[in-house]
């Protein structure tokens, strides 16, 4: 018979508790060597930019050559509207296409043949550099389809960026969703259209924010591909605004000179003055690289609380 | 042929319809009387037989089960009676299969799915309300069919949860969120959720095998409950369900029909050997 285990060798042999606690000493230092640095480089910008950043002029003031005279207005304003195009359109572009690709494409055949194709591309698109994606956008939307360097073309060149991501994401969302539930939607007697439309969208929402989060980060910080489709880093005035004070409230003419209007966004007008030689454009750029990060951070922070929302609302 | 490929390739649900076989309802046949009759049916998953040469009836108001070891086609079976095969690629009809008292062969590529899965619900194996509220999950297909009036709907949520025994447990939280009831709950849920669109025939696929005795027991008195207007086909592997409930009792093995009578005469006196091998437990 086989000899019983002693149970007595709890400090011997595999259960050695020292092992366990290297790596959690280690895990520990390296987490939080990599939050110290992304903190330390949050403390450097408050502290680099505080004069400005408690200056209310900085946030209603155009780019002026005189540091101290300079402002960020046309910057976070071309941000919002560049950023909404770009939300606008790889919503209205990626999860049509990830609900198609995920419910309705078919695997077999040529066109089956097609749509696997495709879907294998979409994953290399979402590791084309950005500048690909200045230029493809400066060849098709400026000079093609003269939209111009305007807000219009950043917003779609940013969101075709964002596309990929956005429809991995809701592809994701959408498998995550059990077969029973579609099954019982099917044997209620729903449509195809009827079972995407009531279940398969609101349920996946939750997971189709997440790669929003995930890639609108990465496109508010975008410069290159901007750059590349002629935005400008001095604009001195501002669009006309899209809202009014008479009814109805929106003037679809200002909304027109919007889109099609000339743009400066954060970090182009970050690399701008970082390139000055002059200390005082330093103090500028630091202070306009952490309203980027808190425009990033109430971003990301609403969407997390509307996939909050929708994740409560829907739960299996 | 132009519209074939555009079909093709936005296979939009209600594409068909305008040549669809209307699939009327409201008439329904004698109690006793055959409601489903399937003649020679194969069923295939891509090139794998799984169902050969099936000839069955299915009588109306009775309970009809299903019985057979794992793997024995059962499930695929009762999922061609609402072409529920036919949401994934790869499955294939031969044969009929009638439904009384209009004689339509519900595998005929112009029947309306969408009013075949209408007269023909199903209850699942594994509750599997919607992430909404109790409400709207038996509310869901009343609004599908075009009902839009608040009263009637909720008269007939009202119906429909008292058909399923469950109205005295939620009436004071039809607004919760479905997963908040317990698993009995749930199915019995689905199952007003099913009989809220008033079908004809309802199909259970194990409906017990993932709840407690105490809610099967009550789901099973509801089955008895409801013969009575709607014939029940169900899939059990409990052989003691299928003698308690049923009134006709089929058993099948590697995708055949070996033995279908009366519900006691397959549990008394099988005629097949191994029909009464695997109900007494030598196999299975």
């Amino acid at each position: 018979m086989r000899e019983s285990l002693p149970l007595d060798t709890y400090k011997e042999g595999r259960y050695v508790i020292g092992k366990d606690l290297i790596f959690i000493i280690a895990g520990l230092i390296l987490v939080f060597l990599v939050m110290s640095l992304l903190l330390s480089v949050i403390i450097v910008l408050v502290l680099d930019g505080w004069t400005r950043l408690v200056d209310p002029s900085f946030y209603t003031s155009f780019p002026s050559r005189f540091p101290e005279r300079a402002g960020i207005l046309s910057a976070w304003v071309g941000t919002v509207y560049v950023m909404g195009g770009a939300i606008f359109w790889s919503i209205i572009i990626g999860v049509p296409a990830g609900i198609y690709l995920e419910e309705y494409a078919r695997k077999k055949g040529v066109i089956g043949y097609i749509e696997r194709l495709i879907e294998i591309n979409i994953a290399n698109l979402a590791a084309v550099p950005s500048i690909i994606y200045g230029l493809l956008a400066l060849g098709v939307f400026v000079y093609i389809f003269n939209f111009g360097e305007s807000i219009l073309t950043a917003g779609l060149t940013l969101g075709i960026m964002m596309l990929p991501v956005i429809v991995t994401s809701t592809r994701e969302a959408i498998r995550a969703i059990p077969k029973d539930i579609r099954e019982a939607a099917y044997a209620v007697g729903a449509t195809k259209w009827e079972t995407v439309r009531d279940h398969i969208i609101p349920y996946s929402l939750g997971g189709i924010l997440t790669g929003f989060i995930v890639s609108a980060s990465r496109a508010i910080g975008e410069t290159a591909p901007l750059i590349t489709i002629g935005a400008l880093t001095f604009i001195a005035f501002l669009p006309p605004s899209p809202i009014t004070s008479d009814f109805p409230f929106i003037s679809l003419k200002n909304f027109k000179e919007v889109l099609l209007s000339p743009f400066t966004v954060l970090p182009i007008q970050i690399f701008n003055w970082v390139s000055r030689p002059q200390e005082a454009f330093h103090i500028n750029a630091a202070a306009a690289g952490f309203v980027l990060l808190v425009l990033t951070l109430l971003m990301n922070a609403l969407a997390y609380i509307i996939r909050y929302k929708v994740r409560r609302k829907y739960k299996w | 042929m132009v519209m074939d490929v555009i079909k093709s390739i936005f296979p939009f649900g209600k594409a068909e319809d305008k040549a669809a076989v209307d699939i009327a309802t409201s008439r329904d046949v004698q109690e006793g009387d055959t409601k489903i009759e399937v003649k020679s049916l194969n069923f295939y998953y891509d090139k794998a037989q799984a169902l050969k040469d099936i000839n069955l009836s299915i009588y109306a108001k009775k309970v009809n089960a299903l019985i057979g070891p794992s793997g024995c086609g059962k499930t695929t079976l009762l999922r061609c009676f609402n072409r529920m095969h036919d949401l994934y690629p790869g499955a294939r009809y031969e044969g009929q299969i009638l439904i009384k008292p209009d004689n339509i062969n519900i595998l005929d590529k112009k029947v309306d799915l969408l009013k075949l899965r209408m007269r023909v619900g199903m209850v699942f194996q594994k509750p599997n309300p919607f992430p909404k509220s109790i409400f709207e999950n038996v509310a869901y297909g009343l609004r599908i069919l075009g009902i839009k009036s608040k009263t009637e709907l909720q008269d007939r949520v009202e119906w429909a949860l008292k058909g399923a025994a469950l109205w005295d447990e939620v009436k004071d939280r039809l607004k919760d969120n479905a997963y908040s009831l317990s698993g009995g709950q749930q199915q019995r849920l689905c199952i007003a959720r099913a009989i809220a669109v008033e079908p004809e025939i309802l199909l259970f696929d194990e409906p017990t095998s993932a709840l407690d005795p105490i809610s099967t027991g009550k789901i099973e008195d509801l089955i008895v409950e409801l013969k009575k207007r709607i014939t029940i086909v169900i899939v059990t592997h409990n052989m003691q369900q299928a003698a308690r409930i049923s009134d006709y009792t089929a058993f099948m093995y590697l995708g055949e029909l070996i033995e279908h009578g009366k519900t006691e005469n397959i549990f008394t006196k099988p005629t097949n050997s191994l029909t009464e091998d695997y109900i007494t437990g030598r196999f299975g």
